[in-house]
C-alpha cells in the first residue's frame, strides 16, 4: 500500500509538474531573447483555458479548441509585445519587467469582464477511465499532459538547435550585437519569442482544463509556480526549465501526502528561496 | 508659494464643508441607508454575487411598494473581494461616510469576523450571511451581530444525524485552508463522539488548489468509510472529480457550500451520487405542501429567476432573510440603532428562506439543524433523501 501511495504522489507530483515545465519554457525563451522576465506569462495560460473553453461551447470539438485557443493567445501574445512592450521609449529590462506585471493585471482584468467570476470546466481529452498502474491509478489526461510536454520539449530543442531561426533567436541571446551585424533582425526574433511564448502558455491551460477547471484568475499561481521552476532550472535553458518543473511537482506532492497537505504551496516558494540563497545559477547554468 | 498652499487648502475644506452641510439638510424623508459588504468578485463571488442581486432586487420591491414608513431604503453595496482588509475598510466607509443604520454581509467567515470587531465598537447592527460559529458567538461579545446563514454546527450535526442512521462509524474529513474550513473541521472532530463516530484522517486543501490526490491517496490508505469534504468555490468539484480519477468508491459527503447548481455543473459525471446538507431551497419543489418555507422559497425564487434570469442559490437567501428581516424591524421601530438591535433580537417563528429564525439574546442565529435537509446528487439535480 506504502509503494502504491508513494505511486501516487508521484503520477499527481509528474502532472503537475509537466505543466510548470511548460509554462517555465515560456519564461525560458522570452529570457533568451530580451533577458526579461515575462510575468504575463500564468495570463496566457488562463486565457489559452478560457478561450478554448468557449471555443468548444460554440464548436464542440476538442481539436478545433486546442488549435484556436491557442492561435488566439499567440496573437495576444503578439500584440502584447507590440503594443506594451515595443513602444517604451527607454527599454532596460526593469522597465519592461514592470510592464509585464502590468500587462498580466490588465488581462486578468480583462479576463474578468469578458469570462465572468465562475470557473468552467472542459471535457478530458480521452475519457475519464483511470488506468490502473502498480495500484496507483492515472487519467488518460495525465498522459496526454505529460506526453504532450516531452514532445514540445523535443520540438522546442531541436527548434532551436536545428534551424537557421532557432540559431538566429539563440544569437540574439547570446550577443545582441554581434547578431545584428551578421543581418539578423534582433526585433522579428523577440516578437517570435513572444509569439512562442503564449502558444506554448495557452497549450498548458488547455491541456490542464479538464484536471483544474478554468477560471479567469488561475494564471497568477500557475505562472509563480512556473516562474519557481524556470529559476530552479537557471532560466537559461529549455531541459532546466522541465527539470525545475517535474521536481517542483514531485517535491509539492511529497510534501502534501508525506508531511502534511498544509505545506504545498510554501513547498515551491521555499525551493525558490533556497536555490536564490545556495544556487542563484540555477540547476543548469544557461547559455547566457 | 505656501500662503498660497495654504489658501488653496482653506477653499477646498470650505467646500467640503458646504457640502456636508447641503447633504445633512436634505429632503424631509431622508433615506434609510443600509450598507451591504459582499465578494462580488474573487474566489467566493459564487457567494457575492447573488446575495449583491438578491439586496438590490429586494430593494428596488420595497422600495416601488412605499419603502419603509415613507422613507426611500438605500442600499450601499461594497465588493470586499473576499480580502479581509478590504472588507475593513469598507465597513469603515459605510460607517463614517456613508451613514449606515446596519450592515449586511459580509459573505465570508474570516472577512464578517474583520468587520464584526468594527461593528461592534461602533454599536451597528450586522447581519452576517457567513456560516461560521464564531460570528455570533460567545453572545456576550456579540450584542449588534446576527446571521442568517445556517451555521457549520448545524451542518454537522445533520451530517452526523445522518451517517449514524446509516450506521457508519468512520469517517476521513478534507477540509479548506480558509476560515469556512477550519471552522468546520473544528466541528467535524468536536462532534463527532457524540454521534459515535471517529474521524479516521484528517487533510487540508488550499482554496486554489487543482490537484487533491495526494491528499485523497492518504486517505484511501485508511479504513474510513465515508470522506466528508468541507470547502467552497470550484475546489470541492475538483475533490469529486479526483476521487473518480483514483477509483476511490467511498461515499462522498460535502458541506452545505457546495450546495449550489455550479458545483453540480464543475463535478460533472464525478458528482453523481455525491450527499450534502442543503438549504431547503435548493429542493423546495420536493418538500410536502405542508411545510411552512415552501411558499417563502418559492416566492424568492420566482422573483430572482424572472429578474435575473439565472438559478437561485441558497447563498442569495441568505441576503433575502437579512433584509427581510431588518425591513420587518425597521417598520416597527424607526431607524434607532438599539431598538434596531433588540427587535431582531425579538424576532420569534419568522420564517425565511434559510430557515425557520426565533432569535434570543442567547442566540443571534436563531436557526436548528432541522433548517437543513441532506440531499443526493442524482443525474444532475438535487433529490431530497432525508
Amino acid at each position: 500500500m506504502e509503494l502504491a501511495s508513494l505511486l501516487q504522489y508521484l503520477i499527481s507530483g509528474l502532472t503537475n509538474g509537466a505543466i510548470y515545465a511548460l509554462i517555465a519554457l515560456g519564461f525560458v525563451i522570452i529570457y533568451h531573447a530580451t533577458t526579461i522576465i515575462n510575468f504575463a506569462q500564468g495570463e496566457m495560460v488562463m486565457l489559452g483555458a478560457l478561450c478554448a473553453i468557449s471555443i468548444y461551447h460554440h464548436y464542440p470539438s476538442l481539436p478545433v479548441a486546442f488549435v484556436g485557443g491557442v492561435v488566439l493567445v499567440t496573437i495576444v501574445g503578439i500584440l502584447f509585445e507590440r503594443l506594451a512592450l515595443r513602444p517604451v521609449r527607454d527599454p532596460n529590462p526593469l522597465t519592461l519587467i514592470i510592464i509585464t506585471v502590468g500587462g498580466a493585471v490588465f488581462l486578468k482584468g480583462v479576463a474578468m469582464i469578458l469570462w465572468g467570476k465562475e470557473a468552467y470546466s472542459l471535457p478530458s481529452f480521452s475519457g475519464d477511465t483511470p488506468f490502473h498502474l502498480g495500484g496507483a491509478t492515472l487519467l488518460p489526461q495525465n498522459l496526454w499532459v505529460m506526453g504532450l510536454t516531452a514532445l514540445v520539449l523535443l520540438a522546442l530543442e531541436s527548434f532551436f538547435r536545428l534551424t537557421l531561426t532557432g540559431k538566429a533567436m539563440r544569437a540574439c541571446a547570446y550577443n545582441p550585437r554581434a547578431a545584428r551585424l551578421v543581418g539578423i533582425s534582433q526585433s522579428r526574433m523577440v516578437l517570435l519569442s513572444f509569439a512562442l511564448a503564449a502558444a506554448l502558455g495557452a497549450g498548458a491551460g488547455i491541456l490542464i482544463a479538464p484536471l483544474t477547471l478554468g477560471v479567469y484568475d488561475m494564471g497568477t499561481m500557475v505562472g509563480l509556480k512556473g516562474f519557481c521552476a524556470a529559476i530552479l532550472g537557471g532560466l537559461g535553458s529549455s531541459f532546466g526549465g522541465v527539470l525545475g518543473g517535474l521536481i517542483l511537482g514531485v517535491a509539492e506532492s511529497l510534501a502534501t501526502g508525506l508531511i502534511s497537505s498544509g505545506y504545498r504551496d510554501a513547498v515551491a516558494f521555499f525551493i525558490l528561496l533556497l536555490v536564490l540563497f545556495i544556487r542563484p545559477q540555477g540547476l543548469i547554468r544557461g547559455g547566457s | 508659494m505656501r500662503s498660497r498652499g495654504i489658501a488653496v487648502i482653506l477653499v477646498f475644506l470650505m467646500g467640503v464643508l458646504l457640502l456636508a452641510a447641503g447633504c445633512a439638510k436634505g429632503p424631509e424623508t431622508e433615506p434609510y441607508v443600509v450598507g451591504g459588504i459582499f465578494s462580488i468578485t474573487g474566489p467566493a463571488s459564487y457567494l457575492g454575487e447573488p446575495e449583491r442581486n438578491t439586496m438590490e432586487m429586494l430593494a428596488a420591491s420595497i422600495n416601488a411598494a412605499g419603502g419603509i414608513k415613507g422613507h426611500p431604503l438605500k442600499v450601499v453595496i461594497y465588493d470586499d473581494e473576499g480580502d479581509v482588509t478590504k472588507a475593513r475598510l469598507h465597513a469603515e466607509k459605510l460607517l463614517t461616510k456613508d451613514g449606515a443604520i446596519s450592515i449586511i454581509g459580509p459573505s465570508l467567515t474570516h472577512t464578517s469576523m474583520t468587520v464584526l470587531d468594527i461593528t461592534q465598537k461602533a454599536k451597528l447592527p450586522l447581519i452576517s450571511c457567513a456560516a461560521g460559529v464564531g460570528i455570533t458567538a460567545p453572545a456576550d461579545k456579540r450584542q449588534w451581530v446576527f446571521k442568517t446563514a445556517q451555521t457549520d454546527q448545524m451542518a454537522v450535526s445533520r451530517i452526523y444525524q445522518y451517517l449514524q442512521k446509516q450506521g457508519t462509524t468512520k469517517v476521513a474529513i478534507l477540509t479548506v485552508s480558509t476560515g469556512f474550513g477550519v471552522s468546520g473541521k473544528g466541528q467535524l472532530i468536536s462532534q463527532a463522539p457524540q454521534y459515535g463516530i471517529q474521524v479516521v484522517a484528517q487533510e487540508v486543501f488550499g482554496e486554489k488548489d487543482t490537484d487533491m490526490t495526494p491528499q485523497l491517496t492518504k486517505i484511501r490508505g485508511t479504513d474510513a468509510q465515508v470522506v466528508i469534504c468541507w470547502g467552497t468555490g470550484p475546489a470541492p468539484a475538483l475533490v469529486a472529480k479526483n476521487m473518480k480519477q483514483l477509483g476511490l468508491t467511498l461515499t462522498l459527503i460535502q458541506s452545505h457550500g457546495a450546495a449550489s447548481q455550479k458545483f453540480i455543473e464543475l463535478a460533472g459525471d464525478a458528482g453523481e451520487g455525491i450527499l450534502l446538507p442543503a438549504g431547503k431551497l435548493a429542493v423546495y419543489t420536493q418538500l410536502p405542501d405542508t411545510d411552512p418555507q415552501k411558499a417563502v422559497c418559492k416566492a424568492y425564487a420566482d422573483q430572482y429567476q424572472a429578474k435575473f434570469k439565472k438559478p437561485v442559490s441558497s447563498f442569495g437567501g441568505y441576503a433575502y432573510d437579512a433584509l427581510n428581516m431588518l425591513t420587518k424591524v425597521l417598520n416597527q421601530s424607526g431607524k434607532d440603532k438599539e431598538k434596531i438591535r433588540s427587535g431582531l433580537e425579538g424576532i420569534k417563528n419568522y420564517v425565511g428562506v434559510s430557515g425557520v429564525f426565533n432569535m434570543s439574546p442567547e442566540d443571534h442565529n436563531g436557526l436548528t439543524p432541522a433548517a437543513f435537509v441532506m440531499v443526493k446528487i442524482d443525474k444532475g439535480q438535487f433529490k431530497l433523501v432525508d
